[in-house]
């Protein structure tokens, strides 16, 4: 099999192949780098941030469900100034790109987080507008268009060269209109889809399993529902996505990929094989190859609708 | 770095019936003699294709050989993924992470050992590791429950059951029997203890008593079992929360948040 190329370009950032690790299913990569070189990764999306720490929510935190899981961590994270001093020096040490996730309570501190973070030189800043678990902020920014435009214009204002990509919401009804939101008010990517919310319920104790009773649904039961909005972002805006959800093996990214994505993130499945990301590296890589492609660039967007 | 961790395919041994329970030995490699692998760690294993999440489930003892380690496990079914796992037979293989977690942190005995129920097995590697000069104080909820007594036997200096129901040993809880032991002044180093939750807390409660230091064994629901997710909180008395899978299992009962 000829070499295939496996470097994709995300909003300027070159990641040396198209597979990172979603935010909040790595921690700050110390875990994983004992099981091999975090270097392997195209990019590392760290845990969601705040600007203050935060304890996140009561256990339980997780439910199984039919070929996926719920959570409800509630942004548990040393706060913003933590990850910069500790944190970050140690993901440097590998040659990867660190894509730093942040989710504030008003635009204000979206701000203050994407000035801190560019100024201790992050590769690219992740904001979180979708997440599910939080009271204040967190999804709202994520449903209304308005409010997305002013946090990414907030963001990109603050971030000064760093490029912003805004993480959207699968919560709600046209996907599009946040996306071109975002797209409008200067984001430089785009990644989705964050968790779908969800919930199950022990029928023997009539309790919610989560202590939160709902939580974010992922893992490859959501994965049609990743490529659906991808193809749709896809369509709707001219900047470059990273698309995620429920991906478990190449086929999974080609998927994606195909849908319009130029680089994926592989999440929930680290928790059954650690491994994962760099099988699905390799096996995106074999699957471009077969298909004549020099470069894995090549299945973005490549789609061929009925 | 640290060392590298180790997902490997393992084979079943040995598996047995132990009153509800299957006791199932694992080659596995050496992962026992390249980790310093501890009594309260545990192995989070692969249930089959279907079920994303790995189950967590406690070392009871193991061996490093040059022939090849072995590690024992010992569970009961609780649910589908180890109604998956207790249909494994001898031959076949799992898919292992581990040894994970802090264990317990035992230097010389004598040690006060209080197991209950599924949370008994664990306890038979503290009594090795504590050099066989402790005392086990074991609960369960009746007789035909009862497990692993004639190891505990051998590998300790004294061992004790409580039955709920009265079927075996003391009639009742083993917290009194825990204040019995430590009413007799026998020097312990501290209490070593793992079972359900309201056990733990009333044995913490009595260690305290005393002044004797005690670690506990807790559960919590797990994702990657490794410290990534920071699914598995457990509340602290100051108010933090920390992750069983890293931070724990095993922690020492002072800082556990008992009335979260
Ligand atoms: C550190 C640790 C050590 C353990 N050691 C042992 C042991 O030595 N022997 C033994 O029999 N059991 C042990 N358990 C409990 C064991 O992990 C659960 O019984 C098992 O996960 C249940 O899985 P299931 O699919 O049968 O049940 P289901 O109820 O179908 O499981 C659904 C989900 O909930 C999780 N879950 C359910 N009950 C528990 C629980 N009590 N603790 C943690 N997660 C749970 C499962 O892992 C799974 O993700 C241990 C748990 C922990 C946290
Ligand atoms: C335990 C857990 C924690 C998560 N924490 C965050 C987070 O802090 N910030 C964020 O933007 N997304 C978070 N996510 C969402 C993931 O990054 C990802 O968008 C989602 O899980 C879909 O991908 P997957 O199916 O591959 O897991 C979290 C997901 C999980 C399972
Ligand atoms: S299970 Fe993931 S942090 Fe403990």
């Amino acid at each position: 099999m000829p070499d295939v190329n496996l470097s994709v370009n995300l909003a300027g950032v070159t990641l040396k192949n198209p597979v990172v690790v979603a935010s909040g299913t790595f921690g700050f990569g110390r875990e994983y780098s004992q099981f091999y070189d975090l270097g392997e990764l195209g990019g590392i999306c760290a845990k969601g941030l705040t600007l203050h720490p935060r304890e996140g929510n009561p256990a339980p935190r997780i439910a199984e469900t039919p070929m996926g899981i719920l959570n409800s961590v509630g942004l548990q994270n040393p706060g913003v100034d933590a990850f910069i001093g500790e944190e970050l020096p140690f993901l440097r040490r590998f040659d990867t790109k660190v894509i730093a996730n942040i989710s504030g309570n008003t635009p204000e501190e979206y701000g203050i987080m994407c000035e801190k973070l560019s100024a201790a030189g992050v590769d690219m800043i992740e904001v979180n507008i979708s997440c599910p678990n939080v009271k204040a902020g967190g999804l709202a920014y994520g449903t209304r268009p308005k409010l997305a435009a002013e946090v990414t214009e907030v963001a990109k204002r603050h971030a000064g060269s760093t490029p912003v990509m805004v993480k959207l919401s699968p919560n709600v009804t046209d996907i599009t209109e946040i996306a071109r939101a975002a797209a409008d008010a200067g984001a430089d990517a785009l990644s989705l889809i964050n968790t779908i919310r969800g919930m199950r319920i022990d029928v023997n104790t009539r309790r919610p399993v989560l202590k939160m009773n709902t939580g974010g649904l992922s893992g490859p039961a959501v994965l049609p529902v990743a490529v659906r909005m991808v193809w749709e972002v896809a369509q709707a805006v001219d900047i470059p996505i990273l698309g995620m959800g429920g991906v478990a093996k190449g086929e999974d990214a080609a998927q994606l990929m195909l849908a319009g994505a130029s680089a994926v993130a592989v999440g929930t499945a680290l928790f059954a094989d650690p491994f994962t990301p760099l099988k699905v590296r390799d096996s995106l890589a074999e699957i471009a190859g077969k298909q004549g492609l020099s470069a894995v660039s090549g299945l973005t967007g490549g789609v061929k609708p009925w | 770095m640290s060392r590298m961790k180790i997902e490997r395919k393992c084979e079943i041994l040995e598996k047995k019936q132990l009153g509800d329970a299957i006791y199932m030995v694992l080659g596995v490699g050496d992962i026992v003699s390249t980790s310093d692998t501890r009594p309260g760690q545990f192995v989070h294993i692969k249930c089959g294709h279907s079920r994303l999440l790995r189950r967590p489930i406690s070392i009871c003892e193991w061996t490093g050989s040059r022939d090849g380690d072995t590690l024992a496990i010992v569970f009961e079914v609780r649910g589908e993924g180890t109604a998956w796992l207790a249909r494994r037979e001898a031959g076949d293989f799992l898919d292992v992470l581990g040894p994970l977690g802090n264990g317990f942190t035992i230097q010389d005995g004598p040690y006060l050992l209080v197991g209950g129920g599924i949370g008994v097995p664990p306890m038979l590697g503290c009594a090795g590791a504590a050099g066989g000069s402790s005392t086990a104080i074991l609960g369960f909820r009746s007789k035909d429950k009862a497990i692993l007594l004639d190891r505990f036997a051998s590998d300790c200096a004294n061992c004790l059951v409580a039955t709920d129901d009265g079927s075996l040993g003391y009639h009742g809880f083993v917290d009194a029997l825990v204040r019995q032991e430590l009413g007799k002044e026998r020097h312990y180093q501290g209490v070593l203890a793992c079972g359900p939750k309201p056990m733990l807390k009333s044995v913490a409660k009595v260690a305290e008593e005393f002044g004797v230091p005690c670690q506990v064994s807790m559960e919590e629901r797990m994702g990657c079992g490794v410290g990534a997710c920071l699914v598995c909180a457990c509340d602290m008395a100051d108010g933090s929360r920390k992750h069983v899978c890293k931070d724990g299992p095993v922690f020492d009962s002072k800082e556990v948040d008992w009335d979260a």
